[in-house]
């Protein structure tokens, strides 16, 4: 009876002590990433240059993103970009799943390797390319007038109407690869006498896409979309190289001016403010899609 | 029935094929672009009448992209084996013990997913500026190990609760520390995921542009996609030599890739998933 107590105790020292494996890598993680995001939003309620004193401002400056309307602008440009960036490559992945899906895949490797390519390089690197791609004698010109549509070619991303799709074209051509591998990897993991049954039960290429493959893509499909969601909200690299929100404001984005703001405007306080915006924007529409793909299974 | 299948086959394919042609292009129209003579108009996708090689020379050393590289590979090595090291240790505890709160613990972690660059770069600059840690290649370094914490701590956890059990309790049974059956049992076991870790963590600092571009003003010391971006500013004129500065900022992920493609296409896929 006597001994128990100190025995409990060091037991429950012992479970405590696996913190000391934690410790190392919270530090690090607090330090440079949770207390920055905290100071980020002490920073966003207040007027300040970075130089001289600040100014308390409370919530004037997330009033002042309301009214602006290149700040508007800028969280308006990348909720289009989403429509790229997501909706359009998880579109194309769920169309190569579903064309595929009943089939033994030989050559699958090769694509694999090709749709991967964009997600390991650089985004500047990306953001260069295109801009060549894009400029007067650019491949899409060069192919616009190969075909005799001279009269469509143009420098796309000097455009006024087309700039902002032409930038969210580059987000396409990064992220459908991985919606294809992740769909096309999910589609392999089901049962194939599922379609059996469901062709025997004389079901369509396209019943069979809803009722057998779709369902089953569920947790691959919350996936791509929080991923490509997140890369569009966040699109920094590709718009800073090739248009720099140009021309007039037509793709400036958060992240673009949060980077402005700071760092040339000196409007410290109005990008902390618009950094933090951005981010509740993130992790709304994040927990949006863990909760929806969630409720349903 | 059959040949409808079969052509529902082969329009997969031929879809699949359309994106690979898309995908192709733009590496394909850069790489040539860098044959091209230096200086000279060069039209979309055109093949060289003489590869010429020397633009590579030029943005090497003329252009600077030897410094880049080195700057880049710097931080790269600060990196990486930082994050195994300190998310193998997390990754043990949260997976292998019950740690009170560590799921609480673990979920903190997790929700580091969601930090965008552009949440923490904005103090960062003026918290680390008066460490003396901007133009710092250590600043980065501290803060890329913070910014990739989140996953590397999940991926080995992930690792970690996938290892059996009585593994770790038979070696418990034998009077084994925690930190001999992290270091001799469960870190052997571990070397795939740590390796394909390594390599997401490399590639993503490797490829890391905001946060360089803000705590490293100083443009002598910029990391390769940095110089890159810099470099197209101020010389968009001569296509040749920035498309072989292009080429040489990817070239040394692209080698990685090709080497452990299988690694790389996993850790991207199921790091998706688990993110």
């Amino acid at each position: 009876m006597g001994s128990r107590p100190p025995v409990r105790s060091r037991e429950a020292r012992r479970r405590w002590r696996g913190y000391v494996y934690v410790l190392p890598a919270f530090a690090f993680y607090v330090a440079f990433a949770v207390l920055p995001a905290l100071h980020t939003a002490y920073l966003s309620l207040f007027e300040w240059d970075g130089v001289t004193l600040g100014e308390w401002v409370g919530l004037g400056n997330y009033a002042e993103i309301l009214q602006d309307p290149i700040l508007r602008r800028s969280v308006f440009n990348a909720l289009v970009l989403v429509v790229f960036f997501a909706l359009v490559p998880i579109v194309l992945g769920l169309l190569s799943a579903g064309l595929l899906a009943r089939y033994r895949r030989p050559g699958m490797g090769a694509y694999r390797f090709l749709f991967m390519l964009p997600q390991v390089v650089p985004l500047v690197a990306v953001g260069v390319t295109w801009r060549w791609l894009y400029g007067d004698d650019g491949v899409v010109n060069q192919a616009l007038r190969a075909v005799g549509l001279d009269s469509v070619a143009r420098a796309w991303l000097g455009d006024f109407d087309f700039a902002l799709i032409a930038v969210g074209l580059v987000g396409t051509w990064v992220l459908s690869g991985l919606c294809m591998m992740l769909f096309l990897s999910g589609v392999q993991k089901v049962d194939p006498s599922l379609y059996e049954a469901a062709r025997i039960d004389g079901a369509g290429p396209v019943r069979e896409f809803v009722s057998v493959t779709l369902p089953h893509l569920r947790g691959e499909l919350a996936v791509a979309m929080t991923v490509t969601t997140v890369a569009a909200l966040a699109s920094f690299d590709i718009v800073y190289v090739t248009t720099n929100g140009g021309p007039g404001e037509q793709t400036t984005v958060p992240g673009l001016l949060v980077y402005r703001l700071a760092f040339s405007e000196g409007k410290v306080g109005l990008a902390a403010a618009l950094a933090v915006v951005l981010s509740v924007l993130i992790l709304g529409i994040v927990y949006l899609i863990n909760r929806l793909s969630r409720d349903r299974t | 029935m059959k040949t409808v299948a079969r052509s529902e086959r082969w329009s997969g394919y031929a879809l699949l094929t359309v994106m690979a042609i898309v995908v192709v292009i733009p590496f394909l129209s850069v790489f040539l672009a860098s044959l091209q003579p230096a200086g000279t108009p060069v039209v979309g996708l055109t093949w060289p009448e003489r590869w010429s090689w020397d633009n590579y020379e030029t943005a090497w050393s003329v252009a600077g992209f030897s410094h880049l590289i080195r700057h880049s590979l710097i931080i790269a090595v600060g990196v990486v084996p930082a994050c195994l090291v300190l998310s193998a240790l997390a990754g043990y505890a949260l997976g292998t013990m019950r740690l009170p709160g560590g799921n609480a613990m673990a979920a903190f972690f997790i929700a580091g997913l969601t930090i965008p660059v552009e949440l923490i770069v904005v103090p960062l600059y003026f918290d680390l500026r008066s460490l003396g840690l901007t133009n710092s290649y250590l600043g980065v370094i501290l803060v890329e190990i913070a910014l990739f914490m989140p996953f590397s701590v999940f991926w080995m956890r992930t690792h970690f609760l996938s290892t059996p059990t009585s593994l770790v309790e038979a070696a418990r049974m034998d009077g084994a520390s925690s930190a001999t059956i992290l270091v001799r049992i469960l870190l052997p076991l571990a070397r795939p995921s740590l390796m394909t870790l390594g390599l997401l963590v490399f590639m993503w600092s490797w490829n890391q542009f905001l946060l360089v571009l803000v705590l490293i003003q100083d443009t002598t010391k910029h990391t390769a996609p940095a110089g890159l971006g810099f470099f197209v500013g101020q010389n968009s004129t001569d296509i040749p030599t920035l498309a072989a500065g292009t080429i040489i900022v990817m070239l040394p992920i692209l080698i990685l890739f090709v080497v452990f493609q299988r690694s790389f296409i996993a850790g991207l896929l199921q790091g998706a998933m688990k993110g």
